[in-house]
């Protein structure tokens, strides 16, 4: 890549390219096609605060709006004509029923003139309640496919979520463990967007055969960067 | 009375004392040193009453438990059925005594329940599962004593805040309801005093019953031809001295500060036993097997030493040890005292003991330590106030057992010691976070786990949420281990391949810290449980290894045992520093090494601040001596680098021991402070403790790890939950999250108010540091050299051998991302 590209970029992020096609990756856990004009986020699992509540644990009632301001920050940034929530947007099936009023109307504020497709998830299979926005279970964009579920083995042009993948390092003896886009070049796996999502090491069995040469690279989601390391370098656990 | 010596047993002064006492109808504490017959003391108003009570004949009503006795170990409530037991039913006394602990079988526990024992030994958890059960109220309504062993240790932690709560619903059972405490000598017994009884009205006070300690301990400092060491803590220099000490006593325990420290000098001695002594380890990560095995053999006297962690601080008896050995400083009086108390535990003949000190520092800190014993002096730390986490865990137990009204409660909390100072504010906020979480934003009414109903009672709202807190209940939260075990197959080499490791399961060795072995990489050597093991892999809660050997062999870190240095000896040591005329008790190369300070820098006066600055290679360092023990130092390490960086010094990083702090940066420092830009005084004002620290604070992971904590202990997040055993990352995982979200949307939240307190008083020694900052005042030393003072040399050591403090994590990324644009060259 050459050095005015890299000045086009915004600061922190990451530009990368998948099954050819160029992408921004960006430290807020979006993914941006400039060419097309398409911003991905995945696993945003609103309501997830208010789900734990239901079952006894009252857990900050905040994470739906530390998401949904992320989220809002990075739409107007990069303007996109299309918006993909790649699956899991609710925490559970009736997330989007118990979305407070507020919210519901700050999400309609970001759909309005673009192109907004809910991929449906195994936490939210169903078209969300009372939301605009067209409910698929994929969708083909500029020679990628986006779905919710990666497929197994190996593939190419394949974007897709449900993993929440993260990744480890291990320097000067000081574990640093964070979330990150792990792709091989051909396919990409997005992390977890929502503010309470937890993760799963990309050396996981979870994520095996997936990606050429074994270990993906990590594009690791630092406090205001992405950094890219080669899968050579990432520890399991 | 007379029953008891009818048949041959002739009670001590201090044990008739506190029978006396106790039939009087008092609560009482008893201060006696290890040896005194301090338990039996405790049991005795019980044995009598309950010996003195008709028998309960058939048909009678159900009966509860008479008599709770509380011990912080489950060891301990299962050695004191042993000990006590056996006697009782040896003398024919129809008394029933049981356990009750984490280990007790659940058909046990029931029967338990419907038939209670007379005698109930068991843990302050146990204790708070008891109190929040329906039948609570019927099950203690016969009880007449509560015995509080080892209570010096409990008080100080939060499990001493639980068991204070439960204390207090106990009383509101049974309102004349006597509490025995038996605790070894401590700075404030009024502080003890008062946490027996009701402090409603406030100050009321239990008896005091102290037993003076009986013989003088012989303490000596190891004298050893061989050079003292300037830093470090193995003490590798004095092994060979060791060992021969070994030789020469029938049973020699040797304590350690950390469980590290307890591995190597394991190894150590084990390379120079020529004779094949038996010498074994026994520490908190072992296999619980092992633990008993090594326990068992030393009872039975065929062990010559035990190599041993606070694990065997408190009162087990153990067989006939002769000599006590401490390696590295013991870092208080009072915990000196207590463990020098292991040895000959018999009251009337004295405690043989050798203090090794492992570095030129230690050997002040144990010259003041064997000083203060002399002088009787006590430093057990003062008591905190009552966490606002553990009385949300109460609150939740207490609607578990029955429906309360908010008045009642807040006067019975505030009967307890640790809550005498609650304001009412703070309890109906707790009582609020209980409910719905506490939050501004009130959207979880409908969730509510506890309920204000018509009647003006908050009820528990659904079974379920009993079913959670019993599952949670307790106060003590381990850091994520993983056990170590065996297995024949051979991890690949390199990173990344736990995954394909196939898995025989050996036997488990023990328990590691996760942070630990998250730094290595298959093929790794370190020590564990006396063994050098070679790392293979992780699979699920499992550190897979195989045996071991060569290489460069690490020692795993362990989070927990490192004790500050007590104020007090602190202070002796600053004291000891600046009089030359004490000097002639130290070892004379450690005399040496003072008179070379004073040559080429200068000693500071008791209570003076010394900073020293030096340059040395491109870098220019300060190096200030507080004696202000290794966490407050780190805490003002952390704070005057951020004030450096603000003033343009361009500081580059920091290491703090307990004696001292050295910065190093790439501005000339001592010329700042000669030219006043800044001056040191400005520098070390107090209000770097306002909004510096506030700043530092909000990101550190100092924080994070104390409300991960709070979180748990408090129900906001589970520590277990049926069917799903959760691993400690997955907890760490959320609670950070949780913790950012929090922080960012409702700053002034009671869970953070409460981790903030936590903290202050816990990792970030606060209070201690502002102390410090206020004593200092008009009293800094600064002294400019050419080159580095003899006294900077220990700290100028750790350099490199410890990791340099700093959150700086995104900077490791950085440097993982440039190895590979410098291996793919910059394109």
């Amino acid at each position: 890549m050459n050095i005015a590209a890299r000045e086009l970029t915004r600061a922190g992020c990451e530009t990368i390219a998948i099954s050819g096609m160029r992408a921004i990756c960006d430290p807020r856990a979006a993914l941006h096609f400039p060419d097309v004009g398409l911003l991905v986020v995945s696993d945003l699992h609103l309501e997830k605060g208010s789900s734990f509540a239901r079952r006894g644990r009252l857990l900050p009632p905040y994470d739906t709006a530390a998401t949904l301001a992320r989220l809002a920050s990075v739409v107007e940034d990069y303007a996109p004509k299309t918006i993909i929530s790649l699956g899991d947007s609710f925490h559970d099936g009736e997330g989007a029923a118990r979305l407070p009023e507020p919210f519901r109307d700050s999400l309609i504020g970001m759909m309005k003139g673009r192109d907004w497709f809910w991929v449906a998830g195994n936490h939210d299979p169903d078209a969300p309640d009372d939301l605009p926005g067209e409910t698929v279970q994929e969708l083909a964009v500029g020679g990628l496919a986006f779905r919710h579920e990666p497929s197994k083995g190996l593939v190419e042009g394949e974007v897709a979520g449900h993993l929440h993948p993260c990744a480890r390092i291990v320097q000067r003896s000081r574990s640093v463990r964070r979330r990150c886009f792990a792709s091989d070049g051909l396919r990409l796996v997005m992390p977890a967007f929502g503010a309470f999502t937890g993760s799963l090491n990309v050396l996981d069995r979870a994520y095996k055969g997936m990606f050429r040469n074994g270990a993906p690279t990590a594009y690791m989601i630092g406090t205001s960067r992405v950094y890219p390391i080669a899968g050579s370098l990432l520890r399991p656990g | 009375m007379r029953w008891f010596t009818e048949r041959g047993w002739s009670p001590r002064a201090h044990q008739l004392d506190l029978l006396a006492t106790a039939q009087q109808g008092n609560s009482v504490l008893l201060i006696a040193p290890t040896g005194a017959g301090k338990t039996l003391a405790g049991f005795l108003p019980a044995l009598t009453d309950l010996a003195m009570r008709p028998k309960k004949r058939p048909g009678e009503a159900h009966r509860g438990v008479h008599t709770l006795y509380i011990s912080p170990l489950k060891a301990l409530a299962v050695d004191i059925e042993r000990n006590l037991g056996k006697p009782v039913a040896e003398i024919g006394l129809p008394i029933t005594m049981e356990t009750r602990t984490g280990d007790t079988p659940q058909h046990k526990r029931a029967r338990q329940k419907l038939s209670p024992p007379e005698i109930l030994l068991t843990t302050p958890e146990q204790l708070a599962l008891l109190i929040a059960s329906s039948d609570a109220e019927r099950f203690f309504a016969d009880l007449r004593y509560i015995v509080l062993d080892e209570l010096h240790s409990l008080v100080t932690s939060k499990r001493g805040h639980l068991l204070s709560l439960g204390l207090a619903r106990l009383r509101k059972f049974v309102p004349d309801l006597q509490a025995i405490g038996l605790s070894a000598t401590v700075a404030e017994p009024d502080e003890l005093r008062r946490w027996l009884v009701n402090q409603n009205p406030a100050g009321e006070m239990a008896e005091l019953i102290t037993v003076s300690g009986g013989a003088k301990p012989e303490i000596s400092i190891l004298d050893s031809d061989e050079r003292v060491p300037w830093s470090g803590h193995s003490a590798r220099y004095a092994i060979p001295d060791v060992y021969e000490a070994i030789r020469r006593h029938r049973t020699t325990l040797l304590f350690v500060n950390t469980r590290s420290q307890a591995e190597l000098l394991f190894q150590e001695l084990w390379r120079v036993n020529d004779d094949n002594l038996p010498i074994a380890l026994h520490h908190g990560s072992l296999d619980v097997g092992q633990r008993r095995r090594v326990e068992k053999a030393m009872a039975d006297n065929v062990l010559r030493a035990v190599v041993a962690t606070s694990t065997l601080d408190l009162g087990i008896d153990w067989g006939d040890v002769d000599l006590v050995v401490h390696v590295g400083a013991p870092k208080g009086a009072s915990r000196l005292a207590q463990r020098i108390g292991r040895a000959n535990h018999r009251m009337d003949e004295p405690s043989r003991a050798i203090l090794v000190p492992a570095n030129r520092f230690e050997v002040l800190e144990c010259r003041a330590a064997l000083e203060a014993n002399y002088l009787g002096a006590q430093d057990t730390p003062p008591l905190l106030d009552g966490a606002l986490d553990v009385l949300a865990q109460h609150v939740l137990g207490c609607a578990c057992g029955a429906p309360f009204r908010a008045d009642d409660l807040f006067a019975e909390v505030r009967g307890a010691e640790p809550y005498a100072a609650l304001d009412r504010q703070s309890f109906d906020r707790v009582v609020d976070f209980v409910a719905t979480g506490g939050y501004a934003l009130r959207s979880y009414e409908r969730y509510a786990r506890i309920r204000l109903t018509k009647d003006g009672t908050w009820r528990v709202s659904n079974p379920r949420i009993a079913q959670q807190y019993r599952l949670n209940v307790g106060t003590i939260i381990e850091a994520p281990m993983l056990n170590v075990r065996y297995t024949r197959a051979k991890g690949k080499s390199g990173a990344g391949s736990a995954q394909s490791l196939a898995l025989r399961g050996g036997p488990v060795l023990g328990k590691i810290e996760e942070y630990f072995v998250e730094t290595l990489s298959v093929g790794d050597m370190f020590i564990f449980a006396g063994k050098v093991l070679r790392f293979e892999g992780i699979r699920e809660n499992e550190c897979y290894v195989s045996t071991g050997g060569g290489g460069n062999v690490l020692v795993p870190s362990y989070a927990g045992g490192k004790f500050p240095l007590s104020t007090y000896l602190a202070e002796q040591v600053r004291g000891m520093l600046a009089d030359p005329a004490r000097w002639k008790a130290l070892p004379e190369q450690v005399a040496d090494w003072l008179r070379m300070q004073q040559l080429k820098s200068i000693l500071p006066r008791r209570e003076d601040l010394l900073v020293e600055t030096f340059p040395r290679g491109e870098r220019h360092y300060m190096v200030v001596y507080p004696f202000e023990g290794r966490l407050a130092h780190q805490t003002l390490g952390m704070l005057l680098t951020r004030r450096l960086e603000r003033m343009g010094a361009r500081p580059l990083g920091f290491v703090a021991t307990d004696y001292s702090l050295a910065i190093w940066a790439l501005s000339d420092l001592g010329a700042m402070f000669r030219a006043k830009k800044p001056s040191l005084a400005e520098l070390l004002d107090e209000d770097m403790l306002g909004d510096d620290l506030e700043a530092w604070l909000a990101d550190s992971w100092l924080l994070k790890r104390t409300f991960r904590n709070c979180a748990v202990i408090s129900g906001l997040i589970e520590k277990r939950f049926p069917g799903q055993e959760k691993n400690g990352r997955q907890v760490t995982v959320s609670a950070d999250l949780i913790y950012d979200v929090l922080r960012s949307h409702e700053p002034d939240h009671i869970l953070l108010q409460a981790t903030r307190a936590d903290a202050a008083s816990g990792l970030l020694d606060v209070r201690r540091l502002a102390e410090m900052l206020s004593r200092i005042h008009g009293r800094i030393v600064h002294k400019m050299l050419d080159q580095i003072s003899p006294l900077a040399v220990p700290i100028m050591l750790e350099i490199g051998r410890e990791p340099v403090n700093g959150e700086a994590n995104d900077t490791l990324l950085l440097e993982a991302a440039d190895l590979i644009e410098e291996a793919m060259g910059s394109a």
